[in-house]
């Protein structure tokens, strides 16, 4: 019966359609412990004394003086400054304020703003999960861009510039 | 008798089957038992988004004890528990809930098992009713019976 | 110079293999008797090549070697002993060359002790046993290979995780790949049974003892899993549906339904192409279990170290094994011819719903488990899948099982009555009722769904040894079958665990306070005192030790010691918990951060019935052994007929 011979087939089918996945999952290069960001293309939340959405996009950034990664970035966003003039708002989570400003001064300071978020309330409206994070909020206040961990050469060139140059 | 009177004291009487908690520091417990105790079901529904398949309850992660903090505020506030669920999916997704929600994208998660269970057992059932009735002999057709009363006639 | 023997009896073994995988297939399919006769001589030499192999490496980790890569990695020359040894197979390539290891073992098990197996079988199942053992070997030299030399040797190594530096998880690897690899023997028997296109009683006969002493080693290894969880994690938690977890659940519960479905193609010549298929995926699911926990695919706290490449090809092994004897099952298994008739409501239906019911619970597991991935995949959204979950669907298909279990063994084969059978059972129903009663009444004082279970697993103890006072009636214990008294044992068992599961999961207690030595809290009828907290030197670590002092009402009771050990080497922190048993209820205590000034962080829980978790677990491997010493089983096993079933029993 040809019925019976597809139930034969079912097991196997099965298998290829599970191993469909695999493949795509292990020659996609997904890291399964990113989860991304629920804030992309919501309205950005608020920040105390800071105007997001005003016409123009900015940066927010995560950032702590005891973050590795962070360092490593660091300098991107001393360039973004420095050559866009691009707004920055650096947050400083779990820090304290004397590190912290003990840090940029070593460094250099690239943020517009600073603000401090020692309890770590405002990272939990922005929905992180450590430092450091970056979201590119854009002139109406939507959060366009989300990146978990350092922002790279590669990220600047071709995600975060062109949205800054159209000026959205 | 004793071990009796022990667990009825219990302040965990829980309807349903759930582990106890790891991270939960004392001085992130709420003074009010009943709300601690909603705190901690909440908790353990919650997953630690930097952990690898641990609930809030169980992490010692630095978000996780923020998360825990959140959860308390709210319910001091007054919020419901749908609220407070609600205030975690708005900033971390449906990612953040280890009872993954009833949706059209989990349609095939909830029901796949039980539906094909009652396909199988079903399937099963109507070949078990369809080998009932082929082995069953059909009655004979009128010209057979004929045939087979005159053989019989003829032998007798 | 050891290492290297090491590597080339790993290359010979491969030959070997390789050897081992062809010609005693070509000898079958010709009746050439030396040809088949070689797959025993081969089996017997990949044994010893790869017993060679693991003692080379074990070797370097008992002399802490650190000129191979794999030592300096996993070792340290502090560590004491018998971590050196478990550090063997603590890590990737070890555990692979342990894979490598046990299924030598078991080919050469096959070849000694499978001397009642006709010669054409017995050599189709060397030789697919040796084309495992090709993938896994040449998983090993082409992109595992334990014997990586370093030079220039450091002088000491990175030391092993302090999670694994633990007794309860040296043996926890072992015993897992026991299982795993025992069934990758029944496994050999299915694609033997489907090549030969012969599936019977003798069969039946033959892969039972393989699949039971299989199906033992893993209920071991996992129950010693969930054990190490709980006294080293410090909370009293013992399955927390992690992907590792599931991933030994599902081939143990394909492999009971297996053990299961065995018995009616054994009894009754039935349930021929099931069986089959849940040999093939009983093996392919422990697979794929290897595959989930070395690809990096999922994430889980127990996950060996990740790598895509190597993730690659255990994926291609998986497909060809798996997909191979699928294949081979869609084109032969139509063609195996079905014996004995049955109506719905019998003793071969009862086992077909515990086969569905297994599945199902299999593919709950499975689905839950990858379900993120592929919707990840598919969709971009994330959504988690974690306890709340399996909760919710695993255990009510489970109770279904568990209500079916203890009616089984009343129905007759062929045909029988349902209600008749239910009556027979009404003192143990009667019994569950009242204890779930008792149990809501007495500690919630609310109808639980936490006393329902309760009740469900007074109801398996009481129908099981019900069952077995009624065997006793009719024969003596020492004229009864093994087999019938090992499932009477491990039935009871199973019972035995979900009352433990059930009590300590819904109903205990907890405390968590800071604590100053010389204060005490009352708990659980116990009056606990901190007595003082000292600081202490181990062979590798540092730790904080908390001395509690338990009194009752009598008096002074027990002492609890919890720690807090700081690994130097790793610079991680891992909590000795402290338990006191009395088998009814477990008395626990954690140490958490403090010092002097402010305090210690104590959590002191109280788990009742949690030892009877894995006591019944222990027993009902019991079960398990005491079946596979049936004597039936290893004389007696009939020659082949020409396909003419054995009488019922």
């Amino acid at each position: 019966m040809k019925s019976n011979r597809l139930l034969f087939l079912l097991p196997l089918l099965t298998l290829c359609a599970m191993a469909v996945f695999f493949g795509w999952a292990l020659l996609s290069g997904r890291d399964p412990a990113s989860i991304g960001s629920v804030m992309v293309g919501r309205p950005a939340p608020k920040l105390e004394g800071v105007e997001l959405g005003g016409g123009k996009p900015k940066l927010v950034n995560f950032f702590a003086s005891w973050c590795a990664p962070c360092l490593a970035e660091h300098p991107l966003f001393t360039r973004l400054k420095e050559r866009e003039g691009t707004a920055i708002v650096g947050i400083a989570w779990k820090d304290k304020p004397e590190a912290t400003r003990a840090w940029l001064a070593k460094l250099g300071d690239p943020f517009k703003q600073l603000l401090f978020d020692q309890e770590g309330k405002t990272a939990l409206d922005w929905g992180l999960s450590g430092v450091p994070e970056t979201y590119l909020i854009d002139g109406q206040g939507i959060v366009r861009l989300h990146f978990r961990g350092p922002i790279t050469e590669q990220d600047l060139k071709e995600r975060i510039l062109p949205l800054l140059k159209s000026g959205s | 008798m004793r071990l009796l009177l022990a667990l009825a004291l219990a302040l965990l009487a829980l309807p349903a089957l759930a582990p106890a908690a790891q991270a939960v520091e004392p001085s992130e417990m709420l003074p009010d038992p009943a709300l601690e105790a909603r705190a901690r079901d909440i908790g353990r529904n919650l997953r630690c988004v930097v952990c690898q398949n641990q609930s809030i309850d169980d992490s010692a992660a630095e978000v996780a004890h923020d998360m825990r903090r959140a959860v308390r505020d709210r319910l001091s506030a007054g919020d419901g528990d749908t609220q407070v669920y609600a205030f975690m999916v708005a900033r971390y997704g449906d990612y953040v809930l280890l009872k993954p929600p009833f949706k059209p994208g989990t349609l095939v998660l909830w029901l796949g098992a039980p539906v094909l269970l009652l396909v199988a057992g079903g399937a099963l059932l109507v070949a078990a009713r369809r080998r009932r009735a082929a082995s069953t002999p059909q009655p004979l057709s009128d010209e057979e019976q004929r045939r087979l009363d005159a053989l019989l006639k003829r032998d007798a | 110079m050891v290492p290297e023997l090491g590597q080339y009896a790993l290359i010979l073994a491969l030959a070997v293999a390789l050897v081992q995988g062809t010609l005693p297939l070509v000898g079958a399919a010709k009746g050439d008797v030396r040809l088949m006769a070689l797959g025993r001589t081969a089996a017997l030499t990949q044994a010893l090549l790869v017993i060679l192999a693991f003692g080379a490496l074990t070797q370097a980790y008992v002399t802490s070697d650190f000129s191979v890569a794999n030592v300096v990695a996993n070792s340290h020359s502090a560590k004491p002993l018998i971590y050196k040894l478990s550090g063997v197979w603590g890590n990737h390539e070890g555990s692979m060359l342990l894979w490598a290891l046990i299924l030598a073992l078991f080919g050469a098990a096959v070849a000694i002790f499978g001397t009642n197996l006709p010669d054409s079988l017995r050599a189709r199942v060397l030789a697919i046993q040796a084309l495992i053992g090709v993938g896994f070997l040449a998983f090993l030299l082409f992109t595992s290979n334990p014997f990586e030399r370093v030079f220039p040797a450091p002088p000491d190594g990175n030391g092993l995780n302090p999670l694994l530096q633990d007794p309860g998880l040296a043996f926890h690897p072992p015993l897992l790949y026991l299982g795993y690899v025992g069934f990758s023997v029944t496994y050999a028997f299915a694609i033997a049974a489907l090549l030969e296109g012969r599936v019977d009683v003798a069969w039946a006969r033959w892969v039972r003892p393989w699949t039971l002493a299989a199906w033992c080693f893993l209920t071991l290894g996992i129950a010693l899993g969930s054990w190490w969880a709980y006294y080293i994690l410090g909370w009293g938690g013992f399955w927390f549906w992690d992907p590792v977890e599931n991933a030994s659940l599902m081939p143990w519960l394909a492999g009971t339904a297996l053990l299961h479905s065995a018995i009616v193609v054994e009894k009754r010549d039935a349930l021929k192409s099931w069986t089959v298929l849940l040999a093939v995926l009983a093996f392919s699911l422990s697979l794929l279990g290897t595959f989930l926990v070395r690809s990096g695919v999922l994430t889980s706290v127990h996950a060996f170290a990740q790598d895509p490449a190597r993730g690659m090809f255990i994926l291609g092994f998986l497909l060809l094994v798996t997909g191979g004897g699928l294949a081979l099952y869609a084109w032969r298994a139509p063609k195996i011819e079905s014996g004995g008739l049955y109506q719905p409501i019998s003793r071969e239906g009862a086992l077909i719903l515990n086969n569905l019911l297994l599945c199902t619970l299999a593919a709950t597991v499975l689905l839950g488990t990858l379900y993120p991935l592929f919707l990840d995949l598919l969709t971009g959204t994330k959504v988690s899948v974690g306890p709340p979950f399996f909760n919710a669907t695993f255990v009510p298909i489970s109770l279904a099982l568990f209500a079916a279990l203890c009616v089984g063994p009343y129905l007759g084969w062929k045909r029988a009555e349902l209600w008749p059978a239910l009556v027979r059972l009404r003192a143990a129903f009667a019994v569950a009722v009242i204890a779930a009663i008792v149990a809501s009444v007495a500690i919630d004082g609310r109808a639980t769904l936490a006393a329902l279970c309760l009740g469900f697993g007074v109801w398996l103890i009481a129908g099981s040894l019900l069952e077995f006072a009624g065997r006793l009636r009719r024969s003596r214990l020492g004229t009864m079958p093994r087999a019938a008294i090992g499932m009477t044992i491990a039935h009871t068992a199973l019972g035995v665990v979900v009352l433990g599961a059930v009590a300590t999961a819904a109903w205990h207690l907890e405390l968590i306070q800071t604590m100053k030595p010389g204060d005490s809290v009352k708990f659980a009828g116990f009056e606990i005192s901190l007595k003082q907290v000292q600081s202490l030197n181990g062979p590798n670590y540092v730790a904080e030790r908390a001395i509690l002092a338990v009194a009752s009402d009598g008096g002074p009771y027990t002492t609890l010691t919890p720690e807090r050990r700081l690994f130097t080497v790793q610079k991680r922190q891992v909590a000795e918990t402290s338990i006191h048993t009395n088998i009814v209820r477990d008395l626990y205590a954690a140490l958490g951060e403090g010092d002097a000034e402010k305090g210690w962080t104590i959590r002191l829980y109280y788990n009742p019935l949690a030892p009877l978790i894995w006591l019944g677990a222990a027993l009902c491997a019991l079960g398990g052994f005491v079946s596979l010493s049936d004597r039936r089983l290893r004389i007696g096993a009939p020659k082949r007929s020409r396909g003419v079933p054995q009488p019922a029993e």
